[in-house]
Formats: C-alpha cells, sequence, structure tokens
C-alpha cells in the first residue's frame, strides 16, 4: 500500500496506541467560507434597508417643511417655481392614467398569450413562441420610449390617426408601456395554469367540455390566484417604469383628465428633476426622495400582494 | 487476521477497544453483553452497533426502536417490504441523515465503541470511514479517473502516487481491465453495471472500514447484478458491508446475516413506522425464521 | 382553492347533455375564442415587428462610423456615441464584477447552506423576491443617497452607476444561480459526502461546475438588462455632457441608452434619427447577448 492516510484522531499518547475516536479537523477555512456567504446573502437585506434609509431620511427633512396632507392631497405641484408647491395629486393622477391604460392592454393580451401557449399550444410551438414573447421583455425600455415618441405619437396618433393631441400623451406612454408588460402577465400566468393538476382537466374533458370551456371554467379558476398575481406584478411593472412615460408622457406636472393629454408620473418626475443637479439637503432634493417613498410603498404593497398570492397557488398543489 | 487500512488506529478486539477509551478518557459507549429479545442475539465481533435507534422525518417516526449490531467483514442484509425503513436506517449509519431537512435521530448508533452520533463527532470523519453505495449509479460528470482520485483529493489523503491507487481501487472494484485505456474518458460513457462498479471504486479508493449499499442493484440487468454480488464477496475480505437489498434472492445469495424489517401501523394515528422483526444469520432467517412475519415474508406470502 | 373546484361541478353540463348546439372543439364560441388567443399573441409580435422595422428605417440613414467614433455635438451631422458606447462597457464590466460573485454568493448560502427554517434566511427570500420587483428607479435613488452620503460632488462616476445596476440586478443573479443549482441532481451531492467530503468541498467541486453554464446564461441575461437600463443612472446625473473617454472607475460617464434619452428629448428630427441609430446598436448588442446566453445554455448545460 503506497498511501497512508491522515487520522483525525487525537495525538498518540507514548507506548500505547491511541482510541479510535471521529474527531475532526477544526476546518476553519470551511467556517470562513460559510461566513461568507451568509454575508453576501445579508447585502440583500442591507440593500433593502438601505433603500429605506436613503428614502426615508431625506423624506423627513421634506416633511418637516411641507406638511404630509398638503403633499397628499395638494393639487398643484410646482416644486421649482419661486412660489413653489408640493400637491403630489398631478403625478399620482398621470401615474394613474398610464398604469391604466397599460393594463387594457397588457391584461387581455397577457392572458390570451398565457392560455393559448399552456392550453393549446404543443410543446415545439411554445418553444418557439415563447422566446419570441421574451424578446419584448428584454428591448431596453428607451427604446420602447423612443418608439412610443416618435413612432405611436407622432406618425399613428397625430399624422394618421390625426387626434388632437400635442408632443406628448398619457396614451401613447400607457400603450407601450402595456406591450412591454405583456411578458410578465403572460409568462406568470401562464407559469400559474401550467401549475394546474392535468387530472382536473381530464376530469373536466370527461364530462364532455371542450377545450375553451376546460380553459375558461376550469383552468382559469384554479388557477385565479396566480393570474391575479400577474396581473398585480404587472401593476408594479407599470408604477414603477420610467423611462417610457419620461420620454412619451410629457413633463408638466398637471392633473390628467383625458387620454390625450400629457402628464408627469411620479417616475417622470424623478428622473426629470434629477437632470437638475439640485443640492444636497435643498427641499428640491429631498423631494426627488419624498416622491421615492411613496413609490416604494405603492410598489412595495402591491409585491407583497403579489407574492402572497403566488404562495397560494404554489401551496394549492 | 483483520486487515485494516488505517495504520494509526489498529482494530482491536471490542472489549479492548472499550478499554482504551476508558484510559484515555474518552467517552464510550460499552455495548451490553446480554441477549435482545428472542428474535435478535448479540453479533460478537461487532463493529458498528444500533441501540433503539428511532429515525423522524419531522414529525413523522419513519423507524422505531431498532437494536442491530453489524459484524465485522461479513455482509449483512437488511430486507423487508417498502415502507419498512431499512433505507432509512442504513443513511443512518453514515450520517446521511444529517443531509435530509428535518431529519432526527434518536437513541445510539456506535462505530468502533464510539457513539457516532455524539457532539464532538465530525459528520465528514463518519462519512470517510462508512461509504456508501447508493441505489443509482451516481458517478460525478467527470472522467473515470477523476471519480476514482476525487475521493483522496478532498479529505487531503497523502497519495504518493495517485495513478496507482486508482489502478488499485478499480481494480479492487473488478472494472479495471475493463477501463484501463479510457481513465481520461467521462464516466458518463459507461454502462450502468459499469457505473455502479466505479461508484464502488471511489468508495474503497477513500479506504474505509464499511461499505454502505443501498439497493446497489435495483437499477441494473442481471448480469451487472451478478457482477456486483461477485464483487460484494470479493470485498467482504477487506470490508464490513451492510446491504439494503428488495431481492430476497440476492440476500440468500450474498448475506452472511439478515435482518428483516417490516412497516407496523401505529393503532392510534395509522402511521405506519419501521421496525425490526428478526435478526440472524442468513441461512437461519430463511430456513427457520423464527417469526411468523418473518416467514410469511420470506415464502412470499407478504409484501 | 375551493372556489374553483366548486366551479368545476357547476359549470360542466353532465355527460349526456348534448344541448342544441355544437359543444364541441369546433363549436363556433370554441372558435372565435382560439382566434382570440392567438390574436392576442399576434398583436404583441405585430407591434414586435413595427418596432424593430420603424427603429431600423429611421435609424439607417445616419448609421456611419461617425457614431460609433465621434463624440457629442450640437451639430447632429457630426455627433458620435463613442463616449456612451465606452461608457456603457465600463459600467456593464464594473457592475459585472461586483455583483457576479456576490449574487452568487448568496444563492449558494439560500440553496446548499441556509437552514430553510432558519427566520432570517426566510426573510432574505422574500425580500430577494420584492428586491426584484423595486422599480429600477429606486435603486438610483439608493445610490444617489449613498454617494451624497460619502461626500461625493460628482455622483455620475462608473461606480456609483454600477452599484445601482448591480443591486438592482442582483436578484436577477441570485434567482437564476438558484434554479441552476437546484438543478444539480441530489444524488451528485450525496456521492461527493458520502466520500468524506465537506459541505464547500462538494459545493465548489461538484455543485458549482455543473451549475456553471446555468449561471452564466442567466447572469449575462442579468447584465442586457444592465445594459439597455437608463432610469438609474439618470437619477445620478447620467445625462450630462460627457466628451472624453471614461478611464476608470471614477470617471464620469454617459451610457447608450442615457445617449438615446438624451438625443430623443431634442425637438430637432435629425436627433431622433441618431437616437434610432443608436437603438439599433443597443439592440444589436442585446441580440448578441442574448445569443450568447442561449448557446451556452443549450451546450454546455448538462442533461441528468
Amino acid at each position: 500500500m503506497t498511501t497512508v492516510r491522515e487520522t483525525g484522531g487525537p495525538a498518540k499518547a507514548p507506548g500505547r496506541p491511541a482510541p479510535f475516536t471521529f474527531a475532526g479537523k477544526p476546518r476553519y477555512g470551511e467556517r470562513v467560507i460559510r461566513v461568507l456567504l451568509a454575508l453576501a446573502a445579508a447585502v440583500t437585506i442591507a440593500t433593502t434597508i438601505g433603500i429605506l434609509l436613503a428614502l426615508i431620511v431625506p423624506a423627513l427633512g421634506f416633511f418637516r417643511e411641507i406638511p404630509v396632507t398638503d403633499f397628499l392631497f395638494g393639487d398643484r405641484w410646482a416644486p421649482r417655481f419661486a412660489k413653489a408647491s408640493f400637491g403630489v395629486v398631478p403625478l399620482i393622477t398621470a401615474t394613474l392614467w398610464t398604469t391604466l391604460i397599460a393594463l387594457v392592454i397588457a391584461v387581455p393580451f397577457g392572458l390570451g398569450a398565457a392560455m393559448l401557449l399552456s392550453e393549446y399550444a404543443r410543446p415545439g410551438l411554445r418553444k418557439i413562441l415563447k422566446p419570441v414573447l421574451e424578446i419584448l421583455a428584454g428591448i431596453p425600455t428607451v427604446v420602447y420610449g423612443l418608439f412610443a415618441l416618435t413612432f405611436v405619437q407622432g406618425t399613428v396618433f397625430r399624422q394618421w390617426l390625426g387626434l388632437g393631441t400635442g408632443a406628448f400623451s398619457v396614451l401613447a406612454a400607457g400603450v407601450v408601456m402595456g406591450i412591454m408588460i405583456v411578458p410578465t402577465v403572460a409568462s406568470v400566468s401562464e407559469d400559474a395554469m401550467s401549475a394546474v393538476p392535468q387530472a382536473m382537466r381530464q376530469g373536466s374533458a370527461a364530462l364532455g367540455a371542450n377545450r375553451m370551456q376546460t380553459t375558461l371554467r376550469v383552468v382559469f379558476p384554479a388557477a385565479l390566484s396566480g393570474i391575479i398575481a400577474a396581473i398585480v406584478l404587472g401593476v408594479s411593472r407599470a408604477v414603477g417604469e420610467t423611462m417610457i412615460v419620461a420620454m412619451a408622457a410629457g413633463s408638466q406636472a398637471r392633473i390628467v383628465s383625458g387620454p390625450l393629454e400629457q402628464g408627469q408620473t411620479m417616475t417622470g418626475f424623478i428622473a426629470n428633476a434629477a437632470l437638475g443637479d439640485s443640492r444636497v439637503g435643498s427641499i428640491q432634493y429631498d423631494t426627488l426622495f419624498a416622491v421615492g417613498l411613496l413609490l416604494f410603498l405603492i410598489t412595495l404593497l402591491v409585491n407583497f400582494v403579489s407574492i402572497a398570492l403566488v404562495r397560494r397557488y404554489r401551496q394549492a398543489y | 487476521m483483520i486487515k485494516d487500512t488505517d495504520t494509526d488506529v489498529p482494530v482491536l478486539k471490542p472489549e479492548e477497544e472499550a478499554r482504551l477509551h476508558e484510559q484515555h478518557g474518552v467517552p464510550v459507549h460499552v455495548a451490553p453483553t446480554q441477549k435482545r429479545g428472542k428474535n435478535n442475539d448479540r453479533v460478537t465481533d461487532a463493529i458498528l452497533t444500533c441501540e433503539d435507534v428511532n429515525v423522524f422525518y419531522g414529525d413523522f417516526r419513519a423507524v422505531t426502536g431498532v437494536d442491530l449490531d453489524f459484524a465485522r467483514n461479513q455482509i449483512t442484509a437488511l430486507i423487508g417490504p417498502s415502507g419498512c425503513g431499512k433505507s432509512t436506517l442504513i443513511r443512518v449509519l453514515n450520517r446521511m441523515n444529517d443531509l435530509i431537512d428535518g431529519a432526527r435521530v434518536e437513541g445510539k448508533v456506535t462505530f468502533r465503541g464510539v457513539d457516532m452520533y455524539a457532539k464532538n463527532v465530525d459528520a465528514i470523519e463518519v462519512r470517510r470511514r462508512i461509504g456508501m453505495v447508493f441505489q443509482k449509479p451516481n458517478p460525478f460528470p467527470k472522467s473515470i479517473y477523476d471519480n476514482i482520485a476525487y475521493g483522496p483529493r478532498v479529505i487531503g489523503m497523502k497519495v504518493a502516487n495517485m495513478d496507482d491507487l486508482v489502478e488499485e481501487a478499480l481494480t479492487g472494484a473488478a472494472l479495471w481491465t475493463e477501463v484501463k485505456d479510457k481513465l481520461k474518458q467521462s464516466a458518463f460513457g459507461l454502462s450502468g453495471g459499469q457505473q455502479q462498479r466505479l461508484c464502488i471504486a471511489r468508495t474503497i479508493a477513500v479506504k474505509p472500514d464499511v461499505i454502505l449499499m443501498d439497493e446497489p442493484c435495483s437499477a441494473l440487468d442481471p448480469i451487472a447484478t451478478t457482477r456486483i454480488e461477485d464483487l460484494m464477496a470479493e470485498l467482504r475480505r477487506n470490508y464490513t458491508i451492510v446491504i439494503v437489498t428488495h431481492n430476497m434472492q440476492q440476500a440468500a445469495r450474498v448475506a452472511d446475516r439478515t435482518a428483516f424489517f417490516t412497516a407496523l401501523a401505529d393503532e392510534g394515528t395509522g402511521d405506519r413506522t419501521g421496525v425490526l422483526v428478526e435478526y440472524g444469520t442468513t441461512t437461519q432467517i430463511f430456513e427457520s425464521p423464527r417469526d411468523q412475519r418473518t416467514e410469511d415474508y420470506i415464502s412470499g406470502r407478504f409484501g | 382553492m375551493t372556489t374553483g373546484q366548486r366551479s368545476v361541478l357547476d359549470s360542466v353540463k353532465p355527460l349526456g347533455y348534448r344541448g342544441k348546439k355544437l359543444s364541441g372543439e369546433k363549436s363556433p364560441a370554441s372558435l372565435v375564442f382560439l382566434i382570440l388567443i392567438w390574436a392576442a399573441l399576434a398583436v404583441s409580435f405585430i407591434f414586435l415587428l413595427v418596432l424593430i422595422i420603424t427603429t431600423f428605417v429611421e435609424g439607417f440613414a445616419v448609421m456611419r462610423p461617425g457614431l460609433f467614433t465621434n463624440y457629442p455635438s450640437s451639430s447632429p451631422r457630426d455627433a458620435g456615441a463613442r463616449p456612451a458606447i465606452l461608457g456603457s462597457v465600463w459600467v456593464v464590466a464594473v457592475t459585472a464584477l461586483l455583483t457576479i460573485p456576490l449574487g452568487v454568493a448568496a444563492a449558494i448560502h439560500l440553496e446548499e447552506f441556509a437552514d430553510k427554517h432558519n427566520k432570517f434566511n426566510r426573510m432574505v427570500e422574500l425580500n430577494v423576491q420584492n428586491l426584484a420587483a423595486v422599480p429600477s428607479i429606486i435603486y438610483g435613488l439608493l445610490a444617489l443617497a449613498f454617494l451624497s452620503m460619502l461626500g461625493f460632488q460628482n455622483k455620475n462616476v462608473v461606480i456609483g452607476g454600477a452599484m445601482a445596476l448591480g443591486l438592482l440586478i442582483m436578484p436577477v443573479i441570485i434567482i437564476a444561480t438558484r434554479e441552476a443549482i437546484r438543478s444539480v441532481p441530489q444524488e451528485i451531492r450525496e456521492g461527493s459526502m458520502a466520500l468524506g467530503a465537506t459541505k464547500w468541498q462538494t459545493v465548489w467541486r461538484q455543485v458549482l461546475p455543473s451549475a456553471v453554464p446555468g449561471i452564466a446564461t442567466g447572469s449575462i441575461l442579468a447584465l442586457s438588462r444592465a445594459l439597455g437600463e437608463a432610469a438609474p443612472l439618470l437619477v445620478l446625473g447620467g445625462l450630462v455632457f460627457v466628451s472624453f473617454d471614461p478611464d476608470g472607475i471614477m470617471s464620469q460617464f454617459t451610457t447608450m441608452p442615457i445617449q438615446i434619452f438624451n438625443w430623443s428629448s431634442r425637438p430637432q428630427a435629425q436627433f431622433h434619427e441618431l437616437a434610432a441609430a443608436a437603438s439599433i446598436v443597443l439592440l444589436v448588442l442585446l441580440v448578441l447577448m442574448n445569443a450568447l446566453a442561449i448557446y451556452i445554455r443549450n451546450h454546455y448545460q448538462k442533461r441528468w
């Protein structure tokens, strides 16, 4: 035998053979690595705490000067004017318009695509269709923004349809954003529908239901919490999307009362305001974070609803 | 003469080993010598012992109250119907259960007199001493050579010449002549039976004392199965082997001793748990079982 | 989901019921439904096609070498995206160096070492899910606040951008890596542990090598997201006139998406054409990155 085994046993007592034990090496390296890995995971927690602190601290500075009620319910947003006003309602109306328009596009198209992929398409077809759909999710938002601004708003709405609208509109931004969100809604709801047990479909078919009836009356209700999660996730994407609205929705913060008007969303404001070099600690600088905090809290709420719904259907099957 | 691969720690008779532990102040479990119930005799030269072992997965009790000794340099087969806890028990014997979330072992499992579930025991060290071959051949996605060399490398074995060790391990697993010209090729290119022998070679390369085999032939055809069985008879000279098998004929062919397990339903909850029914020499178990359940199983009336 | 199950019985007609209309796959309602869901997908695809075609048509005219070699200019004829292209390369490279090791390490912790019942680990898990859906612009605000705290006068530096983008894509890398690690069969881990390998040895020598293709694919896709992202950089003040090549992590920079935003926000149509041309460059880069990711996935992914 050419090998000598390293033993983990204790030091040999002189003259006598040492007893057998299972004492191992201390393995300090292993412990250090475990700590490092856990620290890397802790970075994600630090990120969340960092986000909260980064937003809350300047926002507190903001709310020391502007009462929360003036911020939340004021209907005039003019943070840079000499006679400044900080009512966030105009930004919220613009965000609501673009989000609603986006959902009107994304929900039917996303769910239709999901039903096709989950219930109708053969595996081979699905393998082709899904990646194409995912390309939509991979296109940079500035490219969407440019498209919304020049083609959808400029060419289609103004030249072809002759709509009475200016250079920007919440409609153009919302429609393009809706298409951008289609893959999100489609893939999450397709997951939910695919998770519905095959036995339920077979049971339905055995009762004489056709595929459409099975899809709409068996699969759809069974996957409902996942489908709602998909829509909620779509809402979160739409509320948080920045570039499309910054480029195509406009930059005037006014209460939006129709889809052809222009308007500035919460994200649009942050993107535009950051262009000017606000001094750290100035009210303009703090305003960014106050709006950011509101945006974060809205998406946080929406995300948790979505995560909770997804967990529900994961547990169900 | 018992051959031990460990040059530093010679193998002693259990009593001697116990005395030595006492001298060194190492906590030691002294195996009781009395008889253990009517169907379960003590093994005189036990290397591994189980005493009142219970295994839980969360709240579910998979194995209940197992007393079982494994004799040195013998092949012990664990047989019984599905769900009788035999595969669970074999994973207790080298602490593979540690890797399963929620698994918990109660009772005492000793190897050479040392409680292997004691606090100061390093589970890694346990697995180095007590190797395992699995149900499905699981070669690493590496070359044949690297599959063998992996174990010695990770445990920091001082190897003078790795090529020699690889050859020795492959020869020991009766695989050398078949693969000696393609050591650098992927292990995935081997047949199922060859892959399983590679896994055995990989295990003996780290020079364990005990080899646990969890239904090693269940994924193999009859010819490959025969080769593994022949190999086990060879390995028996240097290693203690514990094998879980579904196949009674296999137990009868290869094992020196056989333990029969069954699943009992709890009267209250209806939960099934594995228990040891009878343990003895293979001849005794198969020819004159003392328990009716063993007899029913052996004669094919049950399971 | 009791409501869902109840509706199965409520809505499906009992066996033998045929009604007066066709109820098979060829009934008019069925066909209309099928056409509608196909239309849903078709409209999305047509939209994609129109987007690509209009961008190419608009930008193709101004696709010229100067686009790659010139610095920005107030004259559309001379303007180029050279600093933006280099800036994108810098930021994405630094992002990759910062984030991939961190994300992979976090994923290893969660997948291999973390006690799933431990509160901290469950919190991390929930947290990662939430971070993946936090608006990108919030990461810009985080980096802005962080750099302000450190006393940076100029926040539009490569390391700042890389920090914002890195934290943004970290959840994506974590999720992809976990997926890749999970696809390595348990038997491989058991085989390694049964030989006396430690947990880390098993992870480092068996699990990770097998998971590398999946990790690489996920990381490339995450980086392609970073490449196309503009909002967080805008918050850092990325919309500045950069007429020099970035040369280090403390260098000022601009990126392709920011340049596109910049050009498209000008009133002159020629600048919109430049924006379209830059979009083409960005799209081509993204297609190449995705192709690489798919290639790795198809050629190196192990089938167990």
